[in-house]
């Protein structure tokens, strides 16, 4: 058995997926439900994100194209293909991937706010190009059939199943990222993002460790987009590659704590619930963002190290039991 | 012996400035070489050209027999070579084990994680670093983070390393601390390059010098040679504190 799977924290994300798994199966909550796979989501995107912010001191303002061209990919496979859910998934998620790490070779060679920009201009490239290409229905998008849930068991069985895949690429992400933080590749990603050059003169090979963690944190999210939109039945440039999404997942880190895992999967949860509550809220309902913003200044001029910065600070034990 | 790291006529032009002319020197296994020169003479572009952090323009560098002139810095310090910082470099939320760990897993035997923390451990307690292995690399103090840049190169398991004033900023004591264990990292057997103002120091620990001026040689030979040779005492003559020292040591 492998050193990892012994140690306390890869039971305490198994429980955290086992309870996000059961709670909406008790009493068949489906409102439940639909909150916590809208976590999974953010859970998702911000750890993901996490690899890129937190471990190699990169700021992806993509992260939301991972996901939007997940979500085509998988759709389009499914609707114009008629794939197999799976293998569009699968296809969508690798695909994503590959091109991931192609782009970042290039773009990885700039570093601080010119990354920053050239990843905002990817996600207006992108849409720029899903909204103008013909077999992806151009800017009006791709509708999919009820018939496409007959496979999984009709619609009302579907969004049970889709909803246990989530959580399945949810626990992934926090797998993947709890590996990657205790493996020689993470110790070469933190060394990256505390100063590059002198990474470097240590041995770390920069330009492949960067294009492999950028590739590496397009895989997941792309899943995840298959499966949000495969589940919505319907996905469109705006919707796909809305800027808002990847704002919020770097919310989410800095919130939770960028660089550390459980912080990043709480402050989605935390970020989740109170988006939630706004959203419904007479008096806020078109607040969110504005919250999200304040929340975002505040976390960077008084918490800079977010949640588990604040926690570690009163419960220096905690650091030996949680990543 | 043979020569461990062998410059052949190599030049580094900064725009209007010839940072390093037309530079030929060998470096024998084993040996402590110092580099001494005015400031500006072209010692840290010197290192930075051999470790890889600028391709020369003209000339080749060759270490244990293969050219690695142009090679990016990670390859080679996979080959061997390390280097400290004249302006200390740590990775500053990392601790000190966690600095030479990332040294010990991409130098020279690309070690395992777990293999790294025996290598890293044994590099903080030359580099006398243990009382403080567990603290962040931030909370060092100056000698401390001086120390943290030996480790760091020591825990890569090199065959040769650069040096670039580590004794720059620290007090008598320190040096003194200092001096004792890069005579400890060359009884293991690590061919040292060494840069250094401080002339007792760096006259007393090489066992040749080499003196650069405008990015060229002046001089090159034994450590008594060179503190009487005319040109090199000319050339510190701009700096009347360090041809005192310069003849003082002689």
């Amino acid at each position: 058995m492998p050193d990892i799977v012994r140690r306390p924290f890869f039971s305490i994300i198994a429980l955290v997926i086992a309870i996000f798994a059961l709670a909406p199966l008790w009493g068949n909550d489906v409102d439940l439900r639909e909150s916590l796979v809208l976590a999974a989501v953010y859970i998702t995107l911000a750890s993901n994100l996490n690899l890129m912010l937190g471990y190699t001191g990169y700021v992806n303002f993509g992260s939301v194209v991972f996901f939007g061209l997940g979500g085509y990919i998988c759709v389009w496979l499914v609707s114009a293909h008629d794939w197999p859910l799976g293998w569009s998934l699968l296809a969508a998620g690798l695909g994503v991937s590959a091109l991931a790490f192609v782009f970042g070779a290039g773009i990885l060679r700039l570093r601080g706010h010119f990354f920053a920009l050239a990843t905002i201009g990817i996600v207006e490239a992108v849409q720029a190009f899903a909204s103008n290409f013909d077999p992806w229905g151009g800017a009006s998008g791709i509708y999919l059939s009820t018939e496409v849930f007959a496979p999984l068991g009709g619609p009302r069985r579907a969004l049970w199943v889709i909803y246990f895949a989530m959580i399945a690429v949810m626990g992934l992400s926090l797998y993947l990222s709890y590996a990657i933080k205790t493996s020689k590749f993470g110790l070469g990603l933190l060394a990256i993002g505390q100063n590059e050059d002198a990474a470097a003169i240590l041995g770390v090979p920069t330009p492949r460790y960067k294009a492999l963690v950028y590739s590496a944190s397009a895989f997941l999210p792309a899943i995840a987009g298959g499966l949000y939109f495969f589940k919505s039945a319907f996905i469109q440039p705006t919707d796909a590659f809305d800027l808002t999404l990847s704002t919020e997942a770097i919310v989410i880190a800095m919130l939770g704590g960028q660089g550390t895992v459980t912080g990043v999967a709480f402050g989605a949860y935390l970020y989740e619930q109170l988006r939630g509550y706004l959203l419904t809220s007479d008096t806020f309902s078109h607040f969110q963002l504005v919250i999200a913003g304040a929340l975002l200044l505040i976390i960077v001029l008084f918490f800079p190290s977010g949640l588990m910065g604040w926690l570690y600070a009163r419960f220096p034990r905690l650091q030996r039991v949680l990543e | 012996m043979s020569a461990i790291l062998e410059l052949d006529r190599v030049g580094k032009r900064f725009g209007g400035l010839q940072a390093v002319r037309d530079l030929s020197f060998q470096v024998r296994e084993g040996e402590i070489v110092g580099l001494i020169g005015p400031n500006g003479a072209g010692k840290s572009t010197l290192f930075n050209l051999v470790n890889g952090v600028f391709a020369p323009d003209t000339g080749r560098i060759l270490f244990d027999g293969a050219d690695i002139t142009g090679a990016k810095p990670y390859d080679i310090a996979r080959k061997g070579l390390a280097r400290t910082h004249q302006i200390v470099q740590p990775l500053t939320n990392l601790t000190v084990v966690q600095n030479c760990m990332v040294g010990a897993c991409f130098g020279r035997n690309n070690l395992s994680l777990a293999a790294s923390r025996a290598a890293a451990r044994e590099a903080v307690a030359v580099a006398g670093l243990e009382d403080r292995a567990d603290m962040l690399a931030l909370h060092l103090t100056i000698a401390g983070k001086k120390r943290l840049e030996l480790a760091r190169a020591l825990a890569a398991q090199p065959r040769l390393l650069l040096l670039d004033e580590v004794l720059a900023g620290l007090n008598p004591t320190e040096v003194e601390h200092m001096i004792g264990v890069i005579r400890r990292i060359r009884q293991r057997g690590v061919t040292i390059v060494i840069i250094e103002h401080l002339m007792q120091a760096i006259m007393n620990l090489s066992d040749r010098i080499v003196v650069l001026s405008s990015g060229a040689k002046l001089a090159e030979g034994l450590p008594a040679e060179v503190s009487q040779n005319a040109d090199v005492i000319e050339a510190y003559l701009g700096d009347p504190k360090l041809a005192a020292e310069l003849q003082g040591v002689a």
